[in-house]
């Protein structure tokens, strides 16, 4: 799987919340679709995300093949500390893909 | 120049609409419910608290901005666990599960979907109280995903 784009902000102030928005380039075949010979095409997602900072779980999600093309996730942490925030793909061909960024808290 | 379509062409237009495979089978009415029944366990689904933002008029249904999310700061006793969101037109009931964790913010989520037709998204929020809240749109897609390339 390709590199993510993952937008954080670098600092926040302690207890705020901030938002994380992070896009991933993937296909996302939903396996409902045909190729031009008539043959179904195997599904093939990202079926799911986890997102922890300084260990401890932020947001975890499912994906369906509902889930678009590129699959592209806002959602929220609360700033406790500086420290990695660390995110994990995992596709049905068993890939994973991990990134981190640093955040510092004041 | 000939204007109107020759009978060959037309008869060989019909056989190939047939020749296309049947459209996938759609997710119905029952599966979504069976599929809000396996998060709720039963318990009874209360209008609120949660909100479902959608377009309601969707001209490509390949991918769709959601939100959703509850916007009122809840007690930690009823703090919401999870939301959980269900398309009734689409093949499949599911579209996401979402779980918000010691670190999380606030209980909301954007992304983008996939909408196979004009349908009645349902959205599920589980607090920690043991209830359950939803929201719905019921939206117009003018072109389908899932179906062909595009």
């Amino acid at each position: 799987m390709p590199r993510p784009l993952i937008n954080v902000p670098k600092k926040v102030k302690r207890g705020d919340a901030f938002d994380i928005r992070i896009l991933i380039a993937h296909p996302m075949e939903s396996g409902q679709r045909r190729d031009d010979k008539g043959q179904p095409i195997p599904r093939e997602i990202i079926h799911s995300f986890l997102c922890t900072y300084g260990g401890e779980e932020v947001f975890r999600a499912e994906f369906f093949p509902a889930i678009s093309a590129n699959p592209f996730l806002t959602f929220s942490a609360r700033a406790v500390d500086s420290g990695q925030i660390v995110f994990t793909w995992t596709d049905d061909l068993g890939a994973t893909q991990f990134d981190s960024v640093e955040i510092t808290v004041e | 120049m000939r204007l109107a379509p020759s009978r060959r062409f037309v008869l060989g237009a019909g056989a190939a609409l047939l020749a296309l495979p049947a459209t996938p089978a759609r997710a119905t009415k029952a599966d979504v419910a069976a599929a809000i029944r396996a998060i709720t366990g039963g318990a009874p689904l209360r209008p609120g608290r949660v909100k479902l933002d959608l377009p309601l008029l969707v001209e490509n249904g390949n991918a769709v901005a959601m939100t959703v999310g509850v916007a009122d700061p809840l007690p930690a006793a009823e703090r919401v666990l999870s939301l959980h969101v269900f398309a009734e037109g689409n093949p499949l009931p599911n579209v996401i599960h979402a779980y918000f964790g010691p670190r999380s913010g606030a209980p909301r989520l954007a992304t983008r979907i996939r909408l196979a037709t004009s349908q009645t998204i349902v959205a599920v929020a589980a607090c920690a109280d043991g209830t359950f809240w939803t929201d719905s749109v019921e939206l117009l897609v003018t072109l389908a995903a899932c179906i062909d390339d595009l």
